[in-house]
């Protein structure tokens, strides 16, 4: 089981103080958030993609790859990577050099994103957002498993013979998550292809996530991957811990009142009782976040989102201290007494590795001389298949 | 005709107490009662009193999140047979209380349903209100509202021709529910119209692994056998 955060990376004016950061000060901000994670003790580090104000984060990759060269243990990952607007073939490419240089400690979650302008910024159609998720995810999926890939779609250009680089760590393709809280088509390819699904876990309450999650593990299994139990299920949530109920409740108040998206609508405590949000002392988060399990089955990830809504950069990192010293080491405990046998670890690169390669070294392709018209041909790497018959010349 | 047991819901908008607009609601329903209990069924009424609702309306408009009486309200509505809606007059258009509802519905719960409209106001200018706006919105949710639109504004509570309109639309309401038009539409035409996972109050869980978006979901392409919607050529 991992524990971690997820950012949304929006830079939002503090209610309190009605200070409002720099995207200077806020993307500096992120980058301590995610190290102290690790310093606390967590497991994974999120950051959502933005393409407009008050958000920060266009390029994860970048952000992720810093953070990663300032960790060791941490995960880095998305919440989400926009799988329409994005070209597969750039997630291909810069996921597979991120997964390089943080030594595999990497993963992404695609998801659609709740913004509707960003399609015609990307030159897409919103009315397509799905089919478009779907067909490069399809094709995501060929680039990091086959070393040439010839191809044709509906929403990019053909590609004939065309090679992502560099091919994945270890010839082992980034773990995926798809992210959806009411589409039972990216559920259906998340059990497809045996990847990992996300409820984000934050507005409705866990009926509604119920559903999605019941259907993946019943396909995941239909499709052959193993039992529903092996299913690899990943949660988000929010919390807000101090060291009591109520002064946890007094110091969240303003954040939530006017926090992006829900603010300004359900009062604090009728979104704590009808949705996951936990809001008190360390107990009650624990207790809270237990009730997932029982909701939706031993699961893999829980994410929880602690820097949104204006919070400071002080009150956050107090936060992840009271989250990974307090609550997280308790849920580990407690998760790991009910976990039911026969349920799937949580994905890591070492353990992909294992699972291909056993004890056998990974592949590590190295590419075939340039021909010198820069294009590698069918056979770009010294081990790959040719995929086109070469004739031996004269 | 076999008998029946059918379920009447009337949603009432009038905030005050008495309100003019839950007295026009309830005489409309009772008066469909009375005529479907004449014609040999059983009937269920039960009342929405949108007043009690408003402490859930922030959270279900700005998060489509729904309380525990906006829950019960659409579970009520979902199982309706027949439904009596009456609203107040307000600023020439049905009051907010009554459109906010209605517009964080689900488009798919009120399919077919018969459906009176009443409206009450304090003068008779806000008369096509019922007719010109509140129709229009339960034609958007494929509502089948009765010919007669009931409207009382203060000189109407002293007319008898009030109460030979209700008569009308409760009338025109009772062949409706009894016609069982919104089940047969349910049981034959369902899939034709537009749903979303979990719409229709949450009753709309069938997942049709058999379609194009699935085929896609699952590997496929876009352009394996696709075809027009129109092309009449095979089958």
């Amino acid at each position: 089981m991992q524990f971690g955060i997820m950012s949304v990376s929006d830079i939002t004016r503090d209610p309190v103080t009605g200070y409002t950061p720099s995207e200077a000060e806020r993307i500096d901000a992120v980058t301590r958030i995610a190290v102290h994670a690790e310093e606390v003790g967590l497991d994974v580090f999120a950051i959502g993609e933005h393409h407009n104000p008050p958000f920060f984060s266009s390029s994860p990759t970048t952000l992720l790859a810093h953070i990663a060269a300032l960790t060791e243990r941490l995960i880095l990952t998305t919440s989400t990577t926009l799988i329409t607007t994005n070209d597969p073939v750039r997630i291909a490419e810069e996921y597979a050099m991120l997964q390089h240089l943080s030594k595999g400690r990497m993963d992404l979650m695609l998801g659609r994103g709740n913004t509707a302008p960003v399609y015609p910024w990307f030159g897409q159609d919103i009315r397509q957002g799905l089919p478009l998720a779907l067909e490069n995810y399809n094709l995501l999926h060929r680039l990091w498993r086959e070393d040439v890939v010839d191809w044709e779609g509906n929403f990019r250009g053909p590609l004939q013979g065309f090679t992502s680089t560099p091919r994945p760590l270890d010839d082992v393709p980034p773990f995926v998550w798809h992210g959806s809280i009411r589409t039972p088509e990216i559920a259906e390819q998340a059990a497809y292809y045996g990847n990992g699904y996300f409820a984000n876990n934050i507005f409705w309450p866990k009926e509604h996530y119920q559903r999605l999650i019941d259907f993946y593990r019943r396909r995941f299994e239909a499709h052959g991957h193993g039992t529903q139990k092996e299913a690899i299920v990943g949660l988000g949530g929010q919390a807000f811990i101090a060291k009591n109920s109520q002064d946890a409740h007094d110091q969240f108040r303003p954040y939530f009142n006017e926090a992006p998206v829900y603010g300004n609508g359900p009062k604090m405590e009728d979104f704590e009782e009808m949705t996951p949000l936990s809001v008190g002392s360390p107990q009650e988060v624990i207790d809270k976040t237990l009730t997932f399990r029982d909701a939706f089955g031993d699961y893999q990830r829980q994410l929880f989102l602690v820097d949104h809504a204006g919070l400071p950069l002080k009150t956050v990192l107090e936060q992840l201290d009271l989250l990974g010293g307090e609550v997280v080491p308790v849920l580990r405990k407690e998760l790991d007494a009910k976990r039911e046998p026969g349920t799937a670890e949580a994905p890591t690169h070492a353990a992909r590795v294992t699972a291909k390669y056993g004890d056998e070294e990974p592949r590590q392709p190295r590419p075939n001389a340039n021909r010198g018209d820069n294009v590698t041909g069918g056979s770009p790497y010294q081990d790959s298949e040719q995929s086109v018959a070469a004739y031996p010349s004269m | 005709m076999t008998t029946q047991n059918y379920r009447l819901v009337t949603v009432s908008a009038g905030v005050s107490d008495p309100s003019s607009t839950r007295l026009l609601a309830d005489r409309a329903t009772q008066r469909a009662v009375a005529i479907l209990e004449d014609r040999g069924h059983t009937v269920t009424a039960t009342t929405i009193d949108l007043r009690e609702l408003l402490p859930e309306l922030p959270q279900a408009l700005s998060s489509q999140l729904m309380g525990p009486k906006f829950t019960r309200a659409i579970e009520a509505l979902q199982a309706a047979d027949g439904i009596i809606a009456a609203a107040p007059v307000y600023k020439a258009g049905a009051s907010g209380l009554f459109s906010s509802f209605f517009q964080v519905l689900d488009n798919d719960l009120l399919i077919g349903k018969p459906v009176i409209l009443a409206a009450t106001a304090g003068t008779a200018r806000h008369a096509l209100v019922v007719d010109e706006e509140m129709r229009a919105l339960f034609a958007y949710l494929r509502a089948l509202p009765v010919p007669t639109g009931l409207f009382a504004s203060t000189e109407d509570w002293t007319d008898k021709a009030l109460g030979t309109r209700i008569d009308r639309a409760a009338t025109e309401l009772a062949i409706l529910v009894e016609s069982g038009f919104a089940r047969k539409v349910r049981d034959d035409s369902w899939s034709r119209y537009q749903h979303t996972f979990g719409s229709a109050g949450g009753t709309e869980l069938g997942i049709d692994l058999d379609s194009d978006m699935m085929r896609l979901a699952t590997g496929g392409s876009l352009r394996d056998g696709r075809r027009e919607p129109f092309d009449l050529t095979e089958g």
